[in-house]
């Protein structure tokens, strides 16, 4: 009969947080944080149909970063869920606090009962009426919940990133200085030798949940309109033409596109020479 | 149970998880039940240039009572569409609502919108789900008009679907009704409806229709100038759904009724 080694379960639980971790440190960034109107998502991604910042509800929005599958798995099933209960009770009754735990608990068996955690990290994030009633939910690989006020980076060298970001931030931001302040955090590592690079517009994902809309209030910000943000025109930054977002845009659009993962970190290098133009 | 069900559709998604979400899921004691429930009446959809218009009376009724003056029958579908109901009201409602959930759900799980024809093939599979309450008095018919994204012409994006109790959907030209009235509103909008209508003059023929329809049938509401109710009025375009406000509906109301006080028969 074959010996089977023995393991501690402490030794089972760091092996597996290790796991997590390198996965989660290998990707690229996402920046969540309040504005003054609304919540800014800013992820750095190369591809504009695998996204990572994507709408769940009403005033709920997502932002993942890690393994794509994984991550995508638990945005479908955080939407069934919201989608459920907002038809079985009423569309205020979907919270991000109830969506978060729901997440952490999903995370928690997986880690526990699972032979591989899930390399994620995810921000639930909730638009209120003003900066100070927005919540921010951090939900780690193991299935912690940490609530993180006005702003939160994970992903890549996410210490570094928030260390740029708790000095750039202030929650009476505009739209603009937001997202500027988001892409110098985000900009602040990876360069050679640890120092900051620049990101083109078109690898960046921007979607905000609109403080002021009514109804569904997420809406991607991409082309032209994060070009001007990016270079601080105010024209983008008014409020934005009523009635509701055309997000997601028509599917014919991106149909001639080569499939990326979002998830896959060695695609760096292949937008540089356009970068480099600029 | 929210990770396992696989499928970008919500009504799919309810048939594993909450089967008696579903109208069509739940057993009904047999029997006839037409009378125990109020019943929504008129609608009336015409396209125009660049879009389509659709309004729809406010009355509920039961038998031979008035069981509500102020119901709304007509509702967005989504960012492009609109849906109008008639039939048994509750069913109706709660089909409508889970239509505009279903269209949602799509469209965050896949990232894209359902293209228009995919939306009233939906719609029709939720119709046809209905077909044995249907059968015993408690149908629901559905009208439903949006803007197509996907058209090459912008003037003629707008477009119409009727359905019938075991499904459809059916493509209308021009325009279509549904409901009790709908007989006396398709009579007015056959002898006024012209191709390439603006958005305004389709809007004053929707409530002109529905005028007829209210002339004729006493289960569809006339316009009520005592207590300020009035159709509701919306529109689909390329800027999206649109509804009238009230301002906007009493002010066409008024001058509608303003013109039969002269010339009843419009």
């Amino acid at each position: 009969m074959a010996m089977q080694f023995y393991a501690s379960p402490e030794q089972i639980m760091r092996d597996r947080s290790e796991l997590a971790r390198k996965g989660i440190a290998r990707g690229r960034s996402a920046v969540v944080l309040s504005y003054e109107g609304g919540v800014l998502f800013v992820a750095e991604n190369l591809s504009s149909t695998l996204h990572k910042v994507s709408e769940i509800y009403d005033r709920i929005g997502f932002a993942a970063v890690g393994r794509y599958n994984e991550f995508e798995n638990l945005r479908r099933a955080g939407v069934r869920m919201a989608d459920l209960n907002g038809l079985s009770y009423d569309r205020r009754d979907v919270t991000g606090l109830g969506l978060a735990n729901a997440f952490a608990q999903t995370l928690g068996a997986i880690f526990t009962e699972q032979s591989k955690p899930f390399e994620v990290e995810i921000c639930v994030a909730e638009v209120g009426a003003t900066p100070d009633d927005d919540s921010l939910y951090r939900l780690t690989y193991d299935g912690s919940v940490n609530d993180e006020p006005g702003r939160m980076a994970m992903g890549g060298q996410a210490e570094a990133i928030t260390g740029v970001l708790k000095n750039e931030h202030r929650p009476d931001m505009s739209l603009s200085e937001a997202v500027r302040a988001a892409v110098k955090a985000l900009s602040s590592v990876g360069g050679e030798g640890g120092a900051s690079r620049t990101i083109a517009a078109n690898q960046l994902e921007v979607a905000v949940l609109d403080r002021r809309r009514v109804g569904r209030t997420f809406r991607r910000i991409t082309g032209a309109a994060l070009t001007a943000l990016l270079d601080g025109e105010a024209a983008a930054d008014t409020a934005p033409a009523p009635g509701r977002a055309k997000t997601p845009t028509v599917p014919t659009e991106e149909a001639g596109k080569p499939t990326t993962s979002a998830g896959s970190a060695d695609l760096e290098g292949q937008q540089q020479e356009e970068q480099a133009g600029e | 149970m929210f990770t396992n069900a696989g499928t970008s559709s919500f009504t799919a998604f309810l048939s594993k998880v909450a089967p008696e979400m579903l109208p069509g899921r739940r057993p009904l004691p047999p029997g006839m039940a037409a009378d125990m429930a109020p019943h929504a009446t008129t609608i009336v959809a015409i396209s125009a240039a660049g879009g389509v218009v659709m309004a729809g009376d406010r009355r509920a009724t039961m038998g031979n009572l008035i069981a509500q003056r102020d119901i709304e029958k007509v509702h967005p579908a989504d960012a492009y569409s609109l849906v109008g109901i008639a039939g048994t009201a509750g069913i109706g409602i709660e089909l409508m609502r889970l239509f505009q959930v279903e269209l949602e759900h799509y469209e965050k799980i896949e990232g894209a919108m359902l293209s228009l024809d995919g939306k009233a093939n939906r719609l029709a599979s939720m119709i046809r789900g209905n077909l044995g309450a249907a059968m015993q008095g408690l149908a629901v018919i559905p009208l439903f008009a949006g803007f197509d994204l996907a058209a090459s012409d912008p003037a003629g994006a707008g477009r119409i679907f009727s359905f019938d109790v075991t499904g459809g959907p059916y493509e209308e030209t021009g325009y279509d009704a549904i409901g009790s009235g709908s007989l006396f509103a398709k009579s007015a909008l056959k002898k006024r409806f012209r191709a390439g209508l603006s958005i305004d003059d389709a809007v004053r023929l929707a409530v002109e229709a529905l005028y007829d329809a209210a002339d004729d049938d006493t289960a569809t509401g006339g316009p009520d100038l005592t207590r300020r109710i009035y159709p509701v009025v919306m529109t689909a375009t390329a800027e999206g759904t649109h509804r009238l406000t009230d301002a906007e509906t009493a002010a066409i109301a008024e001058s509608v009724v303003a013109g039969r006080m002269e010339n009843p028969g419009g």
